[in-house]
């Protein structure tokens, strides 16, 4: 119990920002990464990409690339074709308004006749080493028939040219959600309303780590095993089995080791590492492929990219009546393994942020271009939604002359739980609490002389609000499965008590940096009142853990720490039968604490592990009624979201000589419920805030619309924060435990990236005076608006 | 090309055959084992790969194997004594100043060396230098946290 002190002891691990377990190998170079995997015999691959956005590929001649030296074998599309292999599947069915499913047109593992984005792979080519397979990858000759690229969303279908051939207008769906006729007719008798229409741009996730496979195939046992930066192994496993290549799951083993971090690029089954499980068999060694940065930007699934009209009707108080959203969202190229569901499902539902606006309309259209696949990045519909919510109530209050506090608050729910007119049950919440408190963090009330002080010295200054939900907790199965998932959303927990008393636990969550092999030893620790260096925790591997869902939609602790703790009830009960034998007393008798068992009412008590001991060495055991052994895995399939929400507050001060904004306050504070570790939570805010940050100061994925080619595809042309460009944020927290889970916790891992981006551009545009500020609010944009030019 | 090289890795001397077009990068995670020097691009801009070339902070993707001949490299596994981190992993771990992990070796020898050029540096100082280190995890204020940690001397309560 190296990191804390005795006062903390006694508090338990729960609430203490115990330092993290995984430290000491990250900081010493002792992690294990995907491409730190070297297995015996292994070859190395290389992938062909298109340098075209879209064209027909008339022919591909390997001669010359299989004579190059080193390479071993090289596979295109015919070779998939010939052996059946399928495509990539989308894990949502999403219908149209007509009634009509989403198209879904195939996605192959290599290409079929056609290229539909730069960087779309062809042919994988094996080789002894890496250079070899790059140098044999440059002499394949492809004969192409370049075709227009359908690039922006304004002309999509318009443009005459279809990126799949059997979706002509590349309209994927056409989605309506909410009570259309409800808010057409509060429309018609509203005192004013508020329009405003923007881009959410598009983003490239940037996972440090790059995505990388190691595939392997064994003969004694006609097995594969796969090491892969995953955020879900056994999602990645069921998917590749059952959909794409026909192999029984029992003979693949899917292992994300350490992952250097995903932000949801690392949920979706991608071609690369298909295709690596499908070669390995017939290389018959190992194949190791790792992405370079320039692959990544290309073929990495963005983020984002919407574009959207929104009004809202209101009286003449400034009551919100009635909220119309219209929004066009990108998919890419193909549908990803999730993108159907994330300008949909995860979008339209949050659109009543914390307010009791009585109807809510959303039309969203999702069309095909030729640009990489965009599917879930960091909040995956929900920062989406909490810009077109908290931007439009930011002019709400504008155009009504009222206070932005003013008008959120009078506007907020109050009571719940409460029903949204667009599908959500809100269990718990309390939105004036963090507003109250993050008013007083921020120093609203001395405000107005910063801001003279500012203008006296030529600046400007603006105050932004922001005051976010998100659903998270992904999700109650049958609730989702009626929205067209086609996944469960549960999370399995197999905890194993050893003879010795120490415990190890199996999870099907995955950490990507979230530092899940301290924060859930710390639950397990508290439960059991054990030493939480006694607990370890095992994540990442489908040979060890049972099958679980995975990390994303800050879903971890709530879910999969729920279905830990369902395990560890399990124990508790059944040890309480073998202390009870023991102390020769009533089960019903028993009781549980700090590691001891105890009779009711009497000095009799039992340490654990003796407990444990005597489940393996069942020598005085009541054999004829109780199995021996200690050892119990749970399910856990949530009844309700869970709903995060929290204010942010931003204060800006503008250079209108040079456009460049200096954030002089940057306040978070977010109800999560209970927390576990402070310390982990407020690094989630802190890197959540900055990926928010970035996104409304700086990161923009650019394609040229005319070519289709990736203007931003290194780190030398896509804005990537560094620490000079991010403020310190002051994080704070209320709480209002979560109503429908044991720990009371709701999850904290995207709230950051949520809430910052409206909070950011309603100070800029307050300080600016302007009714918009495209993102990113560059400092050339902020310059031209400064100074009276369109942005 | 093959090339002999030699040098010294972690005060180990070393010596190898190696290509002429290998990157040190490569040459210390393939030749030596040395995976903890991590490759986060391929632009010289993230950082990930930063080890220390006769002390001072190089990023060992911009550089061949065979340049760094005769040299002394230090790598993250280098780092510690021992069973003792170096002051600055110490205070990483303790200031929660890494996520992922993957940046953190680059990031600690970057920051081993800010301190050992300006070791009075002030926060703006320290995020300038740090220019070089891309995180995409800790919006990079735990970064700086650790570094000032670092240079306050203090001792980490976890131990």
């Amino acid at each position: 119990m190296g990191n804390m002190n005795e006062a903390d002891l006694a508090k338990g691990p729960i609430g203490q920002s115990i330092r993290r377990r995984e430290d000491q190998r990250f900081l010493t170079g002792a992690g294990n990464y995907t491409d730190d995997v070297t297995l015996h015999g292994q070859t190395y691959a290389a992938f062909l990409r298109s340098p075209y956005a879209h064209a027909r590929i008339k022919s591909i001649d390997l001669e010359a690339a299989k004579q190059a030296p080193g390479v071993i074998q090289i596979f295109t599309g015919a070779d998939l074709a010939e052996a059946k292999v399928g495509g990539l599947p989308c894990g949502w069915l999403i219908h149209s308004k007509d009634g009509t499913p989403m198209k879904e047109p195939v996605h192959p593992v290599l290409a079929q006749g056609k290229v539909r984005h730069v960087g779309d792979q062809i042919a994988l080519v094996v080789a002894e080493t890496l250079l070899q397979a790059r140098d044999a990858a440059e002499m394949i000759v492809v004969d192409y028939e370049e075709l227009p690229a359908v690039i922006d969303l304004k002309t999509v279908s318009s443009i005459g040219t279809s990126v799949h051939d059997d979706v002509a207008d590349n309209v994927c769906y056409d989605w309506g959600h909410g009570d259309k006729a409800a808010v057409d007719a509060a429309f018609a008798k509203a005192a004013h309303v508020t329009k405003l229409s923007f881009v959410n741009n598009r983003l490239i996730p940037n996972a440090m780590e790059p995505r990388a496979a190691n595939a392997s195939y064994t003969r004694h046992d006609e097995s594969y095993t796969l090491y892969v930066t995953s955020q879900n192994p056994h999602v990645e496993r069921l998917l590749m089995c059952a959909f794409v290549l026909g192999l029984p799951e029992s003979k693949v083993r899917v292992i994300a080791p350490d992952v250097g971090g995903g932000f949801g690029s690392k949920i979706f089954l991608y071609p690369e590492e298909t295709a690596l499980v499908w070669a390995s068999k017939r290389v018959g060694r190992p194949i190791k492929w790792t992405s370079d940065r320039s692959e990544a930007f290309l073929t990495d699934a963005h983020g984002r990219d919407h574009v959207t009209t929104a009004e809202m009707a209101m009286d003449a108080t400034g009551m919100f009546l009635a909220l119309r959203v219209n929004t066009i969202a990108n998919m890419g190229a193909y549908l990803s393994t999730f993108a159907s569901s994330i300008p949909t499902i995860l979008y339209a539902t949050l659109l009543a942020g914390q307010y009791k606006t009585p109807a809510i309309y959303a039309e969203v259209k999702a069309v095909f271009t030729n640009t990489a696949p965009v599917d879930a990045y960091r909040g995956a519909g929900r920062p989406e939604a909490t810009y077109v919510v908290e931007r439009i109530v930011e002019q709400c209050a504008r155009d009504m002359k009222m206070d932005p506090v003013a008008i959120r608050r009078q506007n907020f729910i109050t009571e719940f739980p409460y029903a949204t007119p667009v599908g959500l049950t809100y269990d718990i919440g309390d939105y004036g609490a963090h507003l109250d408190k993050a008013i007083q963090m921020a120093d609203v009330a001395g405000y107005p002389a910063r801001k003279a002080a500012s203008e006296a010295k030529g600046k400007k200054r603006g105050l932004g609000y922001s005051c976010y939900i998100e659903a998270c907790g992904l999700a109650p199965s049958n609730i989702a499965g009626a929205l067209g998932a086609r996944a469960g959303l549960f999370e399995a927990g197999e905890v194993r008590v050893h003879p010795t008393g120490t415990v190890t636990v199996f999870t099907g969550s995955h950490s990507h940096g979230q530092g899940h092999e301290t924060t859930f030893a710390q639950v397990v620790a508290a439960r059991l009142g054990i030493p939480i260096d006694n607990v370890e925790i095992v994540h990442g591997d489908t040979g060890r853990v049972p099958f679980g869902m995975g990390t994303y939609g800050s879903r971890s602790l709530s879910v999969g720490g729920t279905a830990i703790v369902k395990a560890v009830d399990k124990i508790i009960a059944k040890s309480k039968k073998i202390a009870a034998h023991l102390l020769e007393a009533a089960d019903t008798d028993i009781e549980f604490a700090n590691g001891e068992f105890t009779v009711a009412g009497t000095d009799k008590k039992i340490a654990w592990g003796n407990v444990a001991l005597t489940a393996y060495v069942p020598h005085n055991y009541p054999l004829e009624t109780l199995e021996p052994g200690l050892n119990e895995n749970a399910f856990y399939d949530p009844t309700n979201f869970t709903y995060p929400s929290g204010s942010y507050i931003c204060e800006v001060e503008v250079d209108p000589d040079t456009g460049k904004v200096h954030i002089e306050k940057f306040v978070a504070v977010d109800d999560f419920g209970n927390i576990v570790n402070p310390m982990i939570v407020e690094g989630q805010i802190h890197g959540g805030v900055a990926q928010g940050l970035g996104q409304a100061m700086m990161e923009a994925c650019a394609y040229d619309v005319k070519s289709g080619q990736l203007i931003t595809g290194s780190y030398m042309d896509y804005a990537m924060p560094r620490a000079m460009d991010l403020p310190n944020i002051e994080v704070s927290s209320t709480c209002t435990p979560c109503t429908h889970n044991p720990l009371g916790v709701k999850g904290c891992g995207e709230a950051g990236a949520i809430g910052s981006p409206p909070a950011y551009i309603n100070a800029l545009t307050d300080a600016l005076g302007v009714v918009d500020l495209a993102m990113p609010a560059t400092p050339e944009r902020v310059w031209r608006a400064a100074n009276g030019m369109s942005a | 090309m093959d090339h002999p090289l030699s040098l010294t890795v972690n005060g180990k001397a070393v010596t190898k055959t190696v290509d002429s077009r290998m990157l040190l990068v490569q040459f210390l995670r393939e030749q030596m084992q040395l995976t903890g020097t991590h490759v986060g691009c391929d632009t010289a801009q993230c950082g990930a790969c930063t080890v220390h070339m006769n002390g001072r902070a190089i990023k060992a993707c911009s550089m061949l194997a065979l340049q760094v001949q005769g040299s002394e490299i230090t790598t993250i596994e280098g780092l510690a004594t021992g069973d003792e981190l170096h002051p600055m992993q110490a205070a990483f771990r303790e200031c929660h100043g890494l996520q992922c992990g993957f940046c953190t070796p680059g990031m600690v020898m970057s920051a081993v060396q800010l301190l050992a050029d300006k070791p009075n540096a002030d926060e703006d100082e320290i995020r300038e230098a740090l220019d070089g280190n891309i995180c995409r995890c800790t919006g990079y204020q735990n970064i700086v946290k650790s570094i000032q940690f670092c240079q306050s001397g203090a001792k980490p309560v976890s131990a």
